[in-house]
């Protein structure tokens, strides 16, 4: 089999498991003209802040930014729904000439009025950082006007990757979080982070929670309210998923209110199990823990017999794993080990060192693991491993269809609930539904296969 | 309620931004990668909205810029980038346009890309074509057509004289450019049609991911287009300056400007020009197709007439579909666009000539906040137009037909067939059975006979 055409300077950025000691680079600028799966500090924001659902969402730049973003993701919301509306200051020529900040001013003022928003999140794109509106002052103002607090997240797309986006947007969560009342909060209270509610999910979570004896009083990056975020310090835990998305906002929790953080994942049945297991843990309370097991076991009850039938089918079918966060790469990596999968290709737009250590240690041999990969790299793999299923995003998706691979969206358009005991399930399903397609049998790899 | 003059702010915007437009034309010539000189950021914001679209891959590179190089500006990063793009693609083009970032940092591309070629050209060196794309001036169709201008203006040449017609279609559905392609087939017409991505973006299941899809106008066909007996333009709202003008201008060769041909006229014009190039007449095939196209909306006029419909999306389509929509005896409303050329209430007046309809309210320069509220008073049935309108037509409880980019809610959207007769028929199909469906769910009885 050729191996993929890869250039010289991205060499670091791959590693195949069991060639050579682990080392991989990673946490580095994309290279020009490679093609990056990445996208820039706005989107990492965006992201982010995008499930606060009674907020607006104001795109301070040129229309693309606003347009590209518009109800792209599956977040949703149980009351308001702002956040499905794409707001824009569409700077035009004269505006980048002269200045934006009137502008801003005048939309902030148009769209409050018109909207009357919980708060106000106002992204700057590269261009505002180049022209050097004062998004600060602007915002400010208008939060004075307007009696509401009105943010400026500070998301030039140019200036780092997707993760500085990130942080941006923590710095804008931050700026809420203490502003609201405490009282009244459980002492057995956690907010839930980093899961933004694709689906429906974090309904889910939080009942898991509830039955367990949990309040929770944020739910800050899904199905997200500005009051919650705002009182998210009367919290005892917080408890992060997608760690890259929000951990600085928990640090930052943490060293202001001493809020202590735990990092889960709710995907997959033992990561899921584990989630619940840990927050009972933390709180020391035997009875919650009791709970905790009772809500496992009677999930896994009705969830096992249904996965075991499709297990059947899956086993020894290999997969191949390209996402953002690297975070959601270990939790996918035991959730194929579940269904009997192998997975024979892992990567992540984002992974830190630390993430990619984890990845080696629980791949494995002869797995390949890449940082920041593009679409000549993925689908070289795909060949080189015969993959059967490849999971990701949107941009990954034509690559693999492309080829005759069968795919797992596994990114933030998706419509399918996939966290949980119950999600796992929906997993499976997507899973079989994809691989077992007869469509396969037509597709030139295997058709040339059987004629072979 | 109307859109006041000192409205600031946008919501839901009816457009895109300018150098997408450009890396669809650039997909549309063989062997070239689009390259966009900014922040990697734009790349994969619209790789990700073409692909929902036309479910295929593309791939556009990215000179990644980054903080530093939006002080001291982007050339090294650009230049890296083209040499990389070289050395994996082998490409025999790059489509290097401009983003926000590297236009207001004031990177001079012509400039940096002379160095370039001083530096490291070769003779094997692929073809660099420039053009200027900042997203605060324009949409994505202004970017569509200032990148098949340049690449017209870069690329041809003095040539020897020969018998294709070069054809400029606009942006298009890749159905309708087989279409065309398949038109002057028949008409035994030879044509250079560009951009052509009814391959690049619309390809077959492979084994091998290709470094390059296979498609797209040939280079060398670009670089004769000067020797063209004539060129066709398509689109009513075109700008001054387009690719069929520079020929004009630099070989005269002879140009046609006409509308998408959409619907009965606007196709019979075209067909007229066909055969005025030509000197051939329309081929029984085409001539047959209108006729049962005709026969057929005998048969469904009942169904259809008088039928309220909002049409949006980019101006040379909407001018189309509403010369269209005036033919088959639906009131076309409220015709509204993102797009700002000034020149679509004119368009809209000429193809309403003879048509004894109402003129509908035109908009420019609008967003879906503009068209909703002006929908929310004209008592509408139908809205026609790209997946964006969902959103209202479902808050309004009315269809929409889905047509032109994006089409992100549906599976097909490239195979979508608006030119023509035949794209005549498919859509007047469409359109009619959508509002038969309607009121056969509807209705308290559901006959199943009509």
């Amino acid at each position: 089999m050729k191996a993929a055409k890869v250039l010289d300077e991205r060499q670091g950025q791959i590693h195949r498991k069991g060639t050579a000691p682990f080392t991989i680079d990673c946490d580095k600028d994309s290279l020009a003209g490679a093609v990056s799966q990445r996208a820039c500090v706005f989107c990492g924001s965006r992201v982010v802040l995008y499930p606060i659902a009674d907020a607006i969402h104001l795109v301070h730049g040129p229309i693309g930014c606003a347009v590209y973003t518009w109800d792209i993701r599956g977040a949703l919301s149980s009351g308001p729904e702002l956040h499905r509306l794409s707001f824009s200051t569409d700077l035009q020529e004269m505006d980048v000439i002269f200045g934006g900040e009137k502008k801003l001013a005048a939309a902030l003022d148009e769209l409050i009025d018109r909207h009357k928003p919980a708060a106000a999140f106002v992204y700057s794109t590269c261009i505002v950082g180049l022209i050097g509106d004062d998004l600060e002052a602007v915002c400010s103002k208008a939060a004075a006007d307007k009696g509401i607090p009105v943010l400026p997240v500070q998301s030039e797309g140019f200036k780092g990757n997707k993760r500085a986006g990130y942080e941006a947007a923590c710095d804008a969560m931050g700026r809420l979080v203490g502003t609201g009342d405490i009282s009244g909060i459980s002492k057995y209270s956690i907010n839930i982070l980093g899961d933004f509610n694709l689906a429906g999910e974090i309904w889910l979570i939080r009942e898991y929670f509830e039955r367990i004896g949990v309040e929770v009083v944020a739910n800050i990056t899904g199905d997200g309210r500005v009051a919650d975020i705002q009182r998210s310090h009367g919290a005892a835990l917080n408890v992060v998923q997608c760690s890259g998305a929000t951990m600085e906002l928990a640090n930052m929790m943490e060293e202001r209110y001493n809020i202590p953080s735990i990092r889960v994942s709710y995907f997959g049945v033992e990561d899921m199990a584990e989630a619940l297991y840990e927050v009972a843990r933390y709180f020391k309370d035997p009875e919650l823990m009791e709970k905790a097991v009772e809500v496992v076991r009677s999930e896994l009850e009705k969830l096992l017999p249904e996965l075991n039938r499709y297990k059947k089918a899956l086993k020894g079918k290999k997969a191949a794993i390209y996402v953002g966060g690297a975070f959601k790469a270990f939790s996918l990596v035991k959730a194929f080990r579940l269904v009997g999968m192998d997975v024979v290709m892992v990567g992540s737009q984002t992974g830190t060192k630390q993430d990619y250590d984890e990845l080696e240690q629980i791949t494995d041999e002869g797995t390949i693991i890449v940082d920041d990969s593009n679409p000549l790299e993925l689908s070289a793999f795909i060949k080189e491993k015969d993959v059967d299923l490849f999971v990701g995003g949107v941009k990954e998706r034509p690559i693999a269809y492309k080829l005759g691979v069968a795919f797992c969206d596994h990114n933030h358009e998706r419509k399918e609930m996939l966290a949980g005991f119950e999600g796992m399930l929906n997993f499976v399903r997507e899973v079989y539904g994809s691989v077992m397609s007869p469509v396969w049998k037509f597709v030139p790899r295997r058709a040339e296969e059987s004629a072979s | 309620m109307s859109k006041m003059p000192n409205y600031t702010s946008t919501t839901n915007a009816c457009k895109l931004c300018k150098p997408l437009g450009a890396s669809l034309a650039f997909r549309g010539i063989e062997g070239c990668v689009p390259f966009l000189h900014g922040s990697q950021g734009c790349a994969t914001y619209m790789r990700r909205y073409i692909i929902s679209h036309f479910n295929e891959p593309i791939d556009i590179a990215s000179s990644s810029l980054g903080e530093k190089h939006a002080v001291y500006g982007g050339a090294a990063n650009l230049k890296l980038g083209l040499k990389n793009v070289t050395s994996k693609y082998t490409p025999e083009l790059i489509g290097v346009a401009t983003t926000c970032l590297t236009e207001t940092i004031g990177d001079n591309v012509p400039m940096i890309l002379h160095e370039y070629h001083e530096e490291f050209g070769t003779d094997d060196s692929p073809a660099v074509v420039t053009v200027s794309t900042p997203s605060y001036a324009g949409t994505h169709m202004e970017g569509f057509h200032a990148a098949t201008t340049a690449i017209v203006d870069q690329l041809t040449m003095p040539t020897a004289m020969h018998d294709k017609t070069n054809l400029f279609s606009g942006f298009i559905s890749t159905a309708d450019i087989r279409h065309l392609k398949e038109i002057c087939e028949d008409w035994e017409m030879p044509i250079t049609l560009m951009p052509d991505y009814s391959e690049t973006l619309d390809g077959q299941a492979l084994n091998e991911y290709p470094l390059m899809p296979k498609g797209g106008t040939p280079l060398v066909e670009i670089k004769q287009m000067g020797g063209a007996k004539a060129t066709i333009e398509l689109g009513a709202t075109l700008p001054g300056r387009t690719a069929g003008k520079v020929l004009e201008e630099r070989f005269s060769t002879k140009l046609y400007q006409l509308g998408l041909p959409i619907g009965i006229r606007e196709t019979d014009a075209f067909f007229e020009t066909l055969t005025t190039i030509s000197g051939k007449t329309i081929p029984t095939k085409y001539s047959s197709a209108r006729g049962r196209l005709i026969d057929s909306m005998v048969d469904g006029h009942k169904y259809i007439f008088g039928k309220r419909a909002v049409v949006f999306g980019e101006e040379d389509l909407v001018v189309g579909l509403t010369s269209f929509l005036a033919e088959i005896g639906i009131k076309p409303v409220l015709c509204a666009s993102g797009g700002n050329s000034k020149k679509m209430k004119k368009a809209i007046e000429k193809v309403m000539e003879g048509m004894d309809c109402e003129m509908p309210i035109v908009k420019d320069n609008v967003d879906f906040y503009d068209i909703e509220s002006e929908a929310a008073e004209l008592d509408i049935d139908l809205v026609i137009g790209h997946s964006k309108g969902y959103a209202f037509a479902r808050k309004f409880e009315i269809p929409i037909i889905r047509v032109g980019f994006p089409v992100h809610d549906r599976v097909g959207g490239q195979r979508i067939l608006h030119l023509g007769y035949h794209g005549a028929q498919s859509l007047f199909d469409t359109i009619t059975n959508t509002i038969i469906a309607k009121k056969q769910s509807d209705s308290p009885v559901g006959y199943s006979y009509m």
